[in-house]
């Protein structure tokens, strides 16, 4: 499936539920859902600190393709992490770069990527986006030092 | 004495929705709501003599310049300071602070000097501090916290000494609600010659504040925390401080005299308001402070103690929860988590509910640290909420539990 397909399947999905507990709950869901990252990655290195809630992401480069690992300390915040992952992990440096993710805001969590909302996922994005671009740059080697800013 | 009905008609906003549900504020300590006749001030100020004040010979400027120095005297006497001199209009309390410290320290801090703050203060009594003592070489002291986020008064009795230039500290911990011992910090530290700045950005509208019994040398607040327009601030300093001290900021108005070799300055207070000030807002503090007096400090008080005891109860009846901050002395903030629940996960969905609190750590990172979490829910109310509201966030808990704990 495309970057656009993934989308658009999640948006089906949410599109199901008017009342914000429901879909703080498929969230929650999803969040349990999350491939564990390696405990050894969740360290200062490969964390995005937000004001709000902090993120951890791992990156793996194999082949043309990079894939994530990622947690959260906040719930919700990790369901939405969880969806980020489904939609830009095991994809090529070219995908993730030009991917432009509108479900955020059709699913009604625009607020949730505001910069002052500080929960660390708007960072998250752009650290994906960068760890495609150096691995773009560089090719086929894994950055020794967590993040590339 | 008006009704809880009649006082929220004051506040158009309480009256909105947010997600189709009645709005419950209880981010009060972040900023306050502004009643109406505050609203209509500032309006009134630019449909009717908007002109820079201190300067025009015109009738529009006359009387902008009056409006804004019977606001400085409507502060004045709200604080009980003995002169208007003594009243400087900032931006806020952190343009305060920072006028203090900046102006303080180039007049009386040398390398190896102490300034004594507390566990308990937000950043903006940290940070302006912080910077002066790497600018001069001084040493900052931390009068520590105990389990209930009171000071403990023995350890701060030891930190005054000779080389204590200042001790800064705040009326109320707007992490946690305590209120401080303010009048015994500051006889403590008289003893031995050492002024005090209270930082009263969380203590100004939740009690009476007289600057001459507490016989603080400065108290500083926000406009916007006492239902006034944001950007707006005071700093009070007793005009023997104030006298003393260089300008912060150079500028236009502050000036007596101004030559390429030499520029001499202007009176108090105006030699401390550089440039254009926010002089509708200041307008708007002195309705804003007319506005709480009508409604009567007492009143307000007493209102505030029974919502934080109501509130406390009902919170302390869930198990779950467990309230930061326990002092005997405290104004309506109730700063909490629910078990493990993460503060944003649980803010996220009281927002939903309707509920407006803070989640994080209320820009006090090191009081925080002192309890050993990442931040707390805070429910920071005032005279205008309701036992009803107070219900609310107890059934949005309800809902956080049986969400995140079932």
């Amino acid at each position: 499936m495309s970057v656009n397909e993934v989308q658009d399947n999640i948006i089906e999905e949410f599109s199901e539920f008017d009342d914000w507990m429901d879909k703080y709950n498929l969230l929650i869901d999803l969040g349990k859902e999350l491939p564990a990252i390696d405990p050894r990655f969740k360290v200062k290195d490969y964390l995005i600190e937000g004001c709000q809630s902090k993120v951890w992401l791992y990156p793996e480069f194999s082949g043309n393709k990079i894939s994530f690992t990622a947690d959260s300390d906040a719930i919700i915040t990790r369901g939405i992490v969880s969806l980020l992952i489904k939609i830009l992990s095991g994809r090529t440096p070219d995908e993730i770069i030009s991917s432009e993710l509108y479900f955020i805001d059709r699913i009604g969590l625009r607020q949730n990527l505001s910069p002052t909302r500080s929960n660390g996922l708007l960072s998250m994005i752009r650290q994906m986006k960068l760890y495609a671009m150096a691995y773009k740059a560089t090719g086929n080697r894994q950055p020794a030092t967590g993040k590339t800013n | 004495m008006k009704n809880i009905t009649d006082i929220r008609a004051d506040f158009p906003l309480l009256g909105r929705k947010v997600y189709d549900k009645t709005l419950v504020y209880f981010d009060n300590g972040a900023t306050t709501q502004k009643p109406q006749c505050v609203i209509d001030a500032v309006s009134e100020v630019f449909t009717t003599y908007n002109a820079n004040i201190h300067r025009g010979v015109h009738a529009i400027s006359d009387r902008a310049s009056e409006e804004y120095e019977n606001a400085r005297e409507k502060v004045r006497s709200f604080i009980n300071a003995a002169g208007r001199e003594e009243i400087v209009f900032t931006s806020g309390t952190t343009g305060s602070i920072n006028t203090i410290a900046f102006s303080f320290g180039e007049r009386y801090i040398r390398t190896g000097d102490e300034i004594i703050v507390s566990h308990l203060e937000h950043h903006a009594n940290i940070v302006p501090w912080q910077m002066l003592c790497e600018r001069k070489g001084a040493i900052l002291r931390v009068i520590p916290v105990n389990d209930n986020g009171e000071i403990i008064f023995e350890e701060y009795l030891k930190l005054l000494n000779s080389r204590t230039r200042i001790v800064a500290v705040t009326h109320v911990s707007n992490a946690l609600g305590t209120i401080l011992p303010v009048r015994e910090i500051i006889d403590a530290a008289h003893s031995m010659n050492i002024p005090v700045m209270i930082d009263g950005a969380q203590g100004i509208q939740h009690g009476h504040v007289d600057v001459a019994d507490m016989n603080c040398d400065f108290y500083v607040f926000s406009g916007h925390k006492i239902y006034a327009p944001t950007g707006t601030g005071v700093l009070y300093g007793k005009a023997k401080w104030l006298s003393e001290l260089p300008p912060y900021q150079g500028g236009g108005d502050m000036v007596a005299n101004v030559t390429f070799e030499k520029t001499t300055y202007n009176d108090l207070p105006f030699r401390f308001e550089a440039g254009t000030m926010n002089f509708a807002g200041a307008i708007g503090l002195g309705v804003a402070l007319d506005y709480v007096l009508s409604i009567g400090i007492d009143t307000i008080e007493k209102r505030e103690k029974e919502l934080l005891d109501y509130a406390t109860k009902m919170l302390s009846g869930i198990k779950e929860v467990k309230i930061y901050g326990n002092s005997e002395r405290k104004i309506p903030i109730i700063s909490f988590l629910v078990n493990n629940v993460h503060q944003y996960d649980t803010g996220m969905v009281l927002d939903k509910l309707g509920i407006a609190v803070r989640t994080g750590t209320h820009c006090a990172q090191p009081v925080m640290d002192r309890f050993g979490i990442g931040g707390t829910v805070r429910a920071s109310m005032c005279f205008y909420n309701t036992k009803e509201e107070i219900d609310m966030l107890g059934t949005g808990i309800e809902k956080v539990i049986s969400m995140f704990l079932k």
